[in-house]
Order: C-alpha cells, then structure tokens, then sequence
C-alpha cells in the first residue's frame, strides 16, 4: 500500500516537474538513478530554501542561521574547514602563522583579490573591519569573539563607552600583512578565524553600515544582487573570484519559507532545489518520497540532557546517580524508532568531525543496562524525590525524545520522569539564565570552530559564561587552562581528551546522540549536494544540470 | 444614528489605549530576554547586551517605554524590529496578505456556510440536517494542521487542481486552499447556527401568517425567513472577521502564507514588542469598526432595532 | 426549493409536542388553571418523550463512567511505553478491550488505554470551559443587550479589547504564570481567553428578543426586570448560544490540543485526547489511527453535548408548544 503510494507520489511529482521546467528529456524518474546522469550548467541557478534573515547582513551581525548562510556566500574569510577532518585550508589568506607561544599571529593575504566593486581586499580591509565590529557602540551580537585580541577592552569596555575605535592588537605590515597580537596565547587560533564575524568589509561600509546591511558588497564566490525582504534573495556568481572555493553554479536563490512542510512540498514538486530540514511528518518516508534525492549527513552538534546543579537535588549528587539515569536510556532504540534515524548515539561529549574527537571516549556510562542503572542509583543514595523532569522548549521537536527518555528512565530505574515543557526557546533559555530550572534540561550544542575545547571548556569550564548549570570542577579547569596555553594545537587537543576523561567521571550532562542533517535535493541537481562540518552545504559546489 | 456612530467612534480612543497598554504590558512579562535571546544557547556578551538594551530602549523603566512608544505612535512611527527594519513597512505587506486571505475565507464561510444551514434548518431531521450535523463533527474534531494537511493531500497531490503551497501571498487564486481551510471551522458554526435559527423561525407566527398569505415560497424563505434569522449568524460572522483579520498563525505556516499571523507569530517568539503591540493596534481598530458595522446591520435586518 | 413548505418539514419532535400544546399553556403569557408547571418543568416534560435525548444521554453516562473509573474499562497502563510497540500494532479491532485493540502509538503505548484514561481531563476542560464562558459569557452579553446605553458600551469594548488578545500571547502570559498546569488552571486560561464570542452573540439575540411583543406585553403588566431577563427574554435568547456553546465544548477540547503543541497545555503525569491529538500530529501521514482514535472519541462528545443541546433549546423553545 504505501509503495503505491509513493509511487504515485514520485509519478506526481515528476508531472508537476515536467510543467514547471517546461523540459522534456528523460526525467521521469526523479527518485532515482538519473541523479549523476547529465552535464553541469555553470550558469544554473540554485534554489534554496531560507528564513527571513533577523538582522541586516554584516559579517558580524549574524548569530542566527540564516544570515550567515547568505553571507557565506558573499564573503570569502582568511580561512575554512576542511569537510569531514576539521583541518584547516587557506582561502583569502596565503599564510596564518604563529609566533613561538602562539600569541602573536601573522596573517599574510593572497595579493589582487577584490570586493565585488572593484576594491582592492587588503589587510586595512580586515583590520578596519574586525575593530568596527568588535566595538561594542557598534552593536553587532558577535562581537564578543575577538576578545583574544590585545586591546579589545579599549573598543568593548565592560561598561561604559570605548575608549578608542582600534585594537592596539591589530597592525598593518603593508597592504598583503597584518599581525595579530593576543592577550595570551591561544594554540588554536587561526581555527576561530573560520567564522564568518571575521571577514574583511570595504571602505563604502563604513560610511553606511545599516544600508550596507541590506545590500552588502562582499569578496566571496557570489555577489550579492537583491534582498526582497521575506521573499528572496538573489546571490550571482562573481565571475573573478579567486579563492579555491569557486562557485560551481550560476548563483542561488535564497528563497522564504514559512515552515519546512511548506519547502518540503516545494521540494518534492522540484520547484525549490534544497531544504534545510526534513519536517517531522516526513521523517518516516522523505526517503521513499525522495529516493536517492535524500540527503542524511551527520554533523557537528550534540544533545545531551543537563542536571541543574543549583537545585537541591543535584547540588550534592553522587556522579553514579547521574551515571545511572544515562545508562537508563535507551540510546539505540529511540534513535531508531521515535527519532527516526535523524541523530547517531553519542559516545563522547565532542561530537564527531571535530579535532580531538575520540570514537568511545565514553563507553559504559552511554551504554543501555538498565540493572547496573538501578544498581548504581541505589549505591549512590538514590534521585531525590525519586522524579525527575527534563525542560525543553515546544517550539521545536523534542517533546517526542524527552517523553521517549522520560519513558526509558522510568521503566529502566522506577524513578518517575516527566518532561517540562516551555511554550519557546526564549522562555527556556530563560529559565536556564535565571537557574530556574527545576531539574534537569535539555541542552545542545552545535560547534563554533572545530576544536575539541569548544564542546568542553565553553560548556563546563566553570567560569564560561555558556555554563548555565553550575558545575564546577577544579580538575578540569585546571586542566582546560594549561591544554589553552600549551603551545602546539596538538598538545591543546590531547590535554582536552584527558579533560573529557574528568567529565567522563564526574557527569557534568548526559550526551545523549549526535546531530544529522535530514533534507533533500531536487532532480534538477547534479550529484549529492556536499556538506560542511557546521550542516550547512556547501553551495559553491552544487552543480546544477543543463535544462 | 448619526450620533450612535460618533458615539462609538470616540469610544475608539478609550479602548484603544487600553489595549495598547494592556499588550505592553503582557509582552513585558513574557518570560524571556530578547537581547540576551540573540546569542540563543551561546553565552551572551553583557557589554554587548547592555548597549543592544540601550538602543532599543529596553533600559528604560517600563511607564518611559509605553510613553515613548505612544509619542511616536502619534507621529505615525510604529518603531522598528530588532533587525532595524520599520514595524509599518513589516505591517504593510502583511496585513493586505491577511485581508485577502480572509475575504476568501470570509466568502467561502457565508456561501457554503448560510447555504448549507439553510438547506439544512429547512429540512430538519432529513439526511441534509444529519449531514451538516457529521460535517460539523470531523470538522470540530480535526485540528487545522490536520485540516490542512489534508487538503494540501487531496486538491494539490492527488488532484492537481491547485499549487501546495503559496508562492505569491497577493495571488487571490493561491489563496483559495488556504482560505477554505480557514474557513472550515467558522463554517460549521455557520451552518450549525442558521440551521438552528431557520429550524427555530419557520414556527414563528409571522412565517404562518406569510403563509397564510399565500405569498411565494421563494419570498418567504428569502426575505423573511433569511432575514429574521441572521442576526446571530451575523454576530458570529462579526467575530470571525476579526478573529480572520488576526491571522491565522497555523493555516499560514502550512501554506507559506507570509500574513498577520506569521509576523505575530515571528514577534512573538522573538519578543519584538514593537511589532506585537503594533499589529495588536491595528488589529483592535478593525474589530471595532467590524462591530460598528454589525450593530448597525442588527438595525437594518430587525426595523425593530434602533440606535439613538 | 421546491418541496411545499408544510407542518412535516419542521423540526423533528414536533408532533410529539402538538399533542401537549392543550395540556401545556406557554408560562411566558402568564398564569393558566390549575397547577401549571414552571418553564423549566415542562422543558423536562418534553425532553423525556424526545428519542435523541435519550441517545445523548446515554453516551453522556457512558462518557462520564469512563471519565471516573478509566480501571474499569482497561488494564493496560496509559504511560508505559515499551519502544518496541513503536506504532508497529496497527488498530487490531477483534481485540475488544485489550492494549492494542486502538494500535499503539510512537512511543509503544496502548493507544486504548490512553484514550480512555485521557477522557477524564478533556471532558474536564471541555465542559469547564464551556460552562464557566457560557456563564460568564452569557452574563454581560445579557446584561449588555438588554440594557444598552452606557452598560452596553462598557461591556462591548471590553469584549473587543479581549478580542483583540492574540491567542498565543495571552495563554503564555496566563500559563506561564503558573509552576503546575493542572486541569484547573488549563480550563482558567481557556475560559479566560474564549468568553467574548459568547457574549456577543448573546447580546445579539437579547437584542432581538426584548423588541418582541410578549416583552413589552410583560413590561406593561408591572414585570420585574429580573423576571422579564429570565422568564421571558432569556428561554428566547438562548437558542444561538446553546448552538455556539456545544460546538464550542468540542472546540475548546480541540484548543487544549493546540494548547499542549505550543507547550503550555496539560502535560505527563496527566493524559488527555488534547496531548494525544498533539502528538499524533507527525505521525498523521503514515500512521493516522494514532490520531483516529483520540479525535474520534473528541466528535462522539461533541456529538453527545450537540444533541443534547438541541433537545434541550427545543424543550426550552415556547414556540413549539
């Protein structure tokens, strides 16, 4: 029954296809083999599915998803990362080399790059742009990353107005050169350059920074063309680019969706090339409906449930306890059934595809034996209250975990475990800032730049302002301040590793599973859509097939 | 009746303070901190928050916020949203997606609607009335994203006849599924409602006397018969307008209607409360005139009625 | 149309009710010989000969039976899941009153079991809500209505700024308000946020009714405000309300679903159609009973409550006496 179904769906789809393209050619079967059949249009355009980006698109402005997936397109930074390993590649730079402690960071640029309008990328370009967007008078909500910076309390007091509009630490050699001056050293530096806050700007955006915002001029693949606001966005190829990363087809549009049911209509009828996620109610069958068009790549976050140690009752925790409810669920079998195969079981605190990743660094503690669960419960005195209830937002789907978890806890342990559920993600982050939860709550963490430390030191460390459940643990601070001031980025990783064994004993969260992308392509796309480490694709290399 | 309408119009300026404060008010103690909200599960940066509060006004005590805010709502200045874009430039291509898509909403409940209550009240007992009456069941116990589902399934899948999804919210056409959708609740109170009343006035001693009369079916049915049962359908209909012209946060998600509800829905998760208590206003300005409108219809359907 | 408008096409019970016209004066115009019965006596006498009465009311006992000794009806436990049920079980229908005679649902629970244990709450919050906005509702739309003037304008634009609440923003603020969502305070908010559709159509209809004849006729004999209110205008008034107020109990029931998907609805340990219906929404395409059955006890309510409304406006109704 369903395999008709589908059928005529695929059949449907395919006639809804044919009049929309207006093309004849064999595409009768968009399910299947025809996806690597074809030649590539370097002029086709992209279709890709986009929320209404929230702030005006500057580099540093974009804390949300969807304003950096534009402005990745339009800018090209020093650096990226390379899919699959992490590693690090040159792309605007020729060269970023540390000093011998890594606190002073030499950043050389490929020479004869230009912005979109003809203007020269120089090291002015970069350094003027890092110190206006690093200016708290500035507003601009990543502005917090270039604290490693020397002088960044002269542009970003802690209260009060700048004292000056440029960090001492930044210095123009000439016009392809620039140093960087740390306050301390940071071995992993030249990883954080990867993000998009620190793209170079052109002079003309510093006259009109809001207006920029809307029609930005970047030096990446694309140019950008038009905002028509909750509508589209059209980003063209630039025909000059010169980074590695060249754009593979003519240009994209960014196209406004309300919900993902709605692009994922849009999907299956190929009138939209990508979507970002697969709705809910296609999860069970967007692989039948879309056959080898399906995309399912995992990426670099992790889930993971948190125990409120402000609370009475996780304040004075025997760590066994909190070992005990992990290993009381059921990891495979929700991945598999309620989850529906979206997320991979976690078995260490840094997600796959990160630097300093270690397959099993958690083993037992992640492993489903609900008789050692109960054991070990009991021997470390027992859940308070003997219930539990895990915090979530509802804007998002994870009640049918949180109720999967809760049900595998309870019938593992006999410790009663419901979920607490908030109407959105800005009343549950509340209550986490406030520490009103009453718990436990759902944590997630996606990554910034792929080194271990940023799944460890900014979650547990306990001073990161990312530590909203008040663990504290000398041992790991100690070790997460010598492994950020070791010299070499690999002595940085193998102390974190041992920094993960600390965490691994004393159960600051329970990791619950890694992250996949669920999503689709149409039959108007060459080959499998490539992802980066962050599950965002990388559009540059989308080929589009000649109509 | 000239001095009725004055009347309720200045009663506007009364109501529409009250709501605009009493909006103010529920947005400020919605539980969350849309600055801080900006850096999402990332730390926030207190510097940067601070001077972010300060710009949008957010320092101020709350009495300072609702006075600056209605300072410049008298200048026409609605404010702007977090992302700096003016809240009547966001209102403007919302609102006339929203009208549109409940005019046919709208039309749709009072023909199909009306139509069906009628033929229903008229034959009460018979299979239409028992009909109308299952109708209303699976309609009442189908929430709308099922409702919606459905018809996506069905008219655009399976037949064909219509695009899944809106691809331009201005295109009336488009529109048609999502608004029949919409409609499907209202429309089962309609015609519950006008099959009641029909059922009820068909006893009425006037109905007797048209029939005695010996005037035509045709009329009686049409003028009095639909004339005297009106009233309350009208009623519900006046409600329903302003409910429609509020949005309609669920029909608009699954269509990609970029309408009222959307935005609303949007402000609210974000806690813009420029743009809530902006379309709120606006929103409390139409019901009022709805209802103007519907009293003044009580006057023409019942001469009985009048307004001094 | 054209059927000839005769006796036969009105409103069923009617011939029942001929037979009583001469045994049963209308109380509205007055004082007949003998003993005569109140209005809402001879509402009852009428509701006993109706056959749909009976039917609501049956299912109403049934509906209330189960709403209190949910054990009675099932063994299988409404919370335990067991994952390896994950909606493998379709709807297995010989198996009357077992685990998976309804299949199970995405986390491996007897979705029989949770519809029965689930009826308590929503029958809760359906006729709470129902009751308390058709009361309070029901109240100043009548007071408005009747009155006019200044008491009508006060009440009216009261309505239109509670109107103007959206939804969403007023159940977050209400609910939120509060650490527990139990039944009471779900029902609170729903009551809270739903009364003005009541009271403007009840205004409506007091408006159409105290124009009529035997108002004034009641008027000029020296009647009470109080007795012309609910002895005259209101058994009048009340047909359109009643109809609003039996949708609405399923709608409201429908409402503490939408309420549950936003997150600010009843929630686990409590089990109710509204969170099932919620839940059931991802698996709508490749497993609708999960959401069949939890609706479809939902319209067998609203079934029940609209019957029984229609019997009861009919009893009530002096015209068809």
């Amino acid at each position: 029954m369903r395999g008709a179904k589908s059928a005529k769906w695929v059949a449907l789809a395919a006639v809804v296809a044919l009049a929309a393209t207006a093309c004849g050619g064999n595409d009768s079967d968009s399910g299947s083999n025809d996806m690597n059949k074809g030649t590539a249009d370097p002029n086709g355009i992209l279709t890709a599915q986009l929320g209404e980006p929230q702030n005006p698109l500057q580099p540093a402005n974009a804390k949300e998803s969807q304003g950096s997936r534009v402005l990745r397109a339009i800018f090209a930074g020093l650096v990226d990362y390379e899919p699959g390993t992490g590693k690090l590649v040159y792309v605007n730079a020729e060269s970023v080399t540390p000093n011998k402690d890594s606190s002073v960071w030499t950043v050389k640029l490929k020479p004869g790059w230009k912005f979109h309008n003809g203007e020269a990328v120089t090291a002015k370009s970069y350094v003027d742009s890092w110190n206006w967007s690093a200016n708290v008078a500035n507003n601009q909500t990543n502005s917090s990353w270039f604290q490693d910076i020397k002088g960044y309390e002269d542009v970003h007091p802690e209260k009060g107005k700048p004292k000056t509009d440029k960090m001492s630490g930044l210095k123009v050699v000439n016009d392809n050169e620039f140093k960087i001056e740390l306050n301390s050293s940071v071995s992993y530096f030249a990883y954080k350059l990867g993000y998009d806050v620190w793209a170079p700007l052109p002079s003309g955006f510093f006259k009109d920074p809001k207006g920029f915002g809307e029609k930005p001029v970047g030096n990446g693949p694309y140019k950008f063309v038009s905002w028509d606001h909750k509508k589209l966005i059209k980003v063209r190829k630039y025909a000059d680019y010169k980074g590695p990363n060249k754009a593979k087809n003519g240009g994209i549009d960014f196209k406004n969706y309300t919900t993902a049911d709605a692009a994922y209509s849009d999907l299956r009828s190929n009138n939209l090339d990508w979507i970002e996620q697969v709705p809910t109610t296609a999860l069970t069958n967007y692989k039948t409906d879309l056959g080898k068009r399906a995309i399912d790549e995992e990426y670099s976050a992790v889930q993971s449930v948190v125990p409120a140690f402000y609370t009475k009752q996780f304040k004075d925790i025997d760590p066994k306890v909190i070992q005990g409810l992990s290993m009381a669920i059921d990891r495979n079998t929700i991945t598999k059934t309620v989850l529906h195969g979206s997320r991979t079981p976690a078995d260490s605190y840094v997600a796959r595809g990160v630097l300093g990743y270690k397959a099993g660094a958690l083993k037992e503690q992640v492993s489903y034996d609900p008789a050692k669960a109960k054991a070990l419960i009991k021997q470390g005195g027992g859940v308070p209250g003997n219930k539990i209830s895990i915090q979530y937002n509802a804007d998002q789907d994870h009640k049918p975990w949180v109720d999967a978890v809760c049900n595998s806890i309870r019938k593992a342990t006999g410790v009663d475990c419901v979920g607490d559920s908030k109407p959105d993600f800005q009343a549950d982050l509340n209550a986490r800032d406030k520490h009103q939860v009453k718990s436990m709550y759902r944590g997630g963490w996606v990554l910034d730049y792929p080194v271990n430390s940023n799944f460890m030191r900014d979650l547990y460390g306990s001073k990161a302002a990312g530590n909203t459940s008040g663990y504290a643990n000398k041992e790991f601070d100690e070790l997460a301040n010598k492994a950020d001031k070791a010299a070499t980025l690999d002595d940085t990783v193998k102390l974190y590793q041992q920094a993960e064994q600390v965490l691994a004993k004393d159960m600051p969260a329970i990791p619950l599973w890694f992250y996949k992308v669920n999503s689709g392509q149409s039959n108007k796309v060459l080959g499998k859509i490539p992802y980066g480490q962050d599950g965002d694709p990388i559009f540059t290399d989308v080929q589009v097939k000649k109509k | 009746m000239g001095r009725y309408v004055a009347r309720r119009l200045l009663q506007m300026i009364p109501v529409f303070i009250g709501t605009t404060l009493l909006i103010f008010l529920m947005v400020h103690v919605l539980p969350g901190d849309p600055i801080r909200a900006m850096w999402g599960e990332k730390a926030a940066d207190p510097a940067q928050v601070a001077s972010l509060r300060h710009e949008f006004g957010l320092d101020q005590p709350l009495w300072k916020q609702y006075i600056d805010y209605m300072a410049d709502l008298f200048q026409g200045d609605f404010g702007k949203t977090f992302g700096g874009r003016p809240v009547s430039e966001e209102m403007g291509m919302a609102f006339p997606v929203t009208l549109r898509l409940a005019a046919v909403a709208l039309t749709i409940e009072i023909i199909v609607g009306i139509g069906l209550g009628a033929w229903a009240g008229l034959r009460a007992g018979k299979a239409v009335d028992t009909g109308v009456l299952v109708f209303t069941l699976i309609v009442i116990s189908m929430p709308v994203f099922v409702l919606g589902y459905l018809a996506q399934f069905l008219f655009a899948d399976e037949l064909g006849w219509l695009p899944p999804n809106v691809q331009d919210s201005m295109n009336l056409q488009q529109l048609l599924l999502p608004g029949f959708v919409l409609a499907m609740l209202s429309m089962a109170y309609v015609a519950r409602l006008t099959r009641t009343t029909f059922a009820e006035n068909l006893r009425a001693d006037y109905m007797r006397t048209a029939l005695a009369k010996g005037l035509p079916r045709r009329r009686i049915i049409g003028v009095h018969l639909l004339r005297n049962s009106l009233i309350p359908v009208i009623t519900f209909l006046g409600t329903d307008v302003g409910a429609l012209v509020g949005g309609a946060v669920v029909t608009e998600g699954i269509f990609n209607v970029q309408g009222v509800g959307n935005l609303l829905f949007k402000a609210l998760g974000q806690r813009e409360g420029s743009t809530i208590v902006g379309v709120v206003t606006v929103f409390v300005l139409v019901i009022l005139l709805i209802n103007l409108l519907v009293d003044l219809l009580y006057a023409v359907l019942d001469p009985r009625i009048r307004y001094a | 149309m054209p059927e000839p408008l005769t006796d036969t096409t009105l409103a069923p019970g009617t011939q029942a009710s001929v037979t009583e016209v001469t045994a049963a004066k209308d109380p509205s115009k007055g004082s007949g010989p003998g003993k005569p019965r109140s209005l809402w006596g001879d509402a009852w006498f009428e509701l006993r000969h109706r056959p749909l009465f009976w039917v609501s009311a049956v299912l109403l006992v049934l509906l209330l039976a189960i709403a209190a000794f949910p054990g009675l009806f099932t063994d299988a436990h409404p919370r335990d899941g067991d994952l390896t049920n994950h909606f493998l079980t379709k709807p297995q229908l010989s198996h009357f009153f077992q685990a998976d005679w309804f299949g199970y649902d995405g986390q491996g629970r007897s979705i029989y079991a949770r519809v029965i244990y689930g009826t308590r709450a929503s029958i809760l919050v359906g006729v709470g809500v129902t009751a308390a906005v058709t009361i309070f509702g029901g109240l100043l739309g009548m007071l408005a209505g009747y009155f006019g003037g200044w008491i009508d304008s006060i009440i009216s634009r009261i309505v239109d700024i509670f109107f103007g609440l959206p939804f969403l923003l007023g159940s977050m603020v209400i609910l939120n308000a509060f650490a527990e969502r139990k039944v009471y305070v779900v029902i609170a908010a729903l009551a809270f946020l739903g009364w003005t559709t009541i009271a403007r159509v009840m205004r409506s209809s007091v408006i159409t009714a105290k124009q009529a004849d035997y108002v004034t006729a009641a008027r000029a004999l020296g009647a009470g405000t109080n007795r012309i209110l609910f002895r005259h205008v209101l058994p009048n008034a009340l047909a359109p309300t009643i109809v609003v107020a039996t949708i609405a109990l399923g709608a409201y029931i429908s409402a503490e679903a939408t309420l549950s998907y936003l997150g600010l609805g009843l929630a686990d340990p409590t089990i109710s159609w509204g969170i099932d219906i919620s839940d059931a929404k991802d698996a709508i395409r490749d497993n609708p009973h999960v959401m069949l059955f939890p609706a479809g006890m939902l319209s067998l309510t609203v079934f029940a409550f609209i019957t029984l409304g229609d019997a009861v406006r009919d009893a009530l109704d002096p015209k068809l006496r």
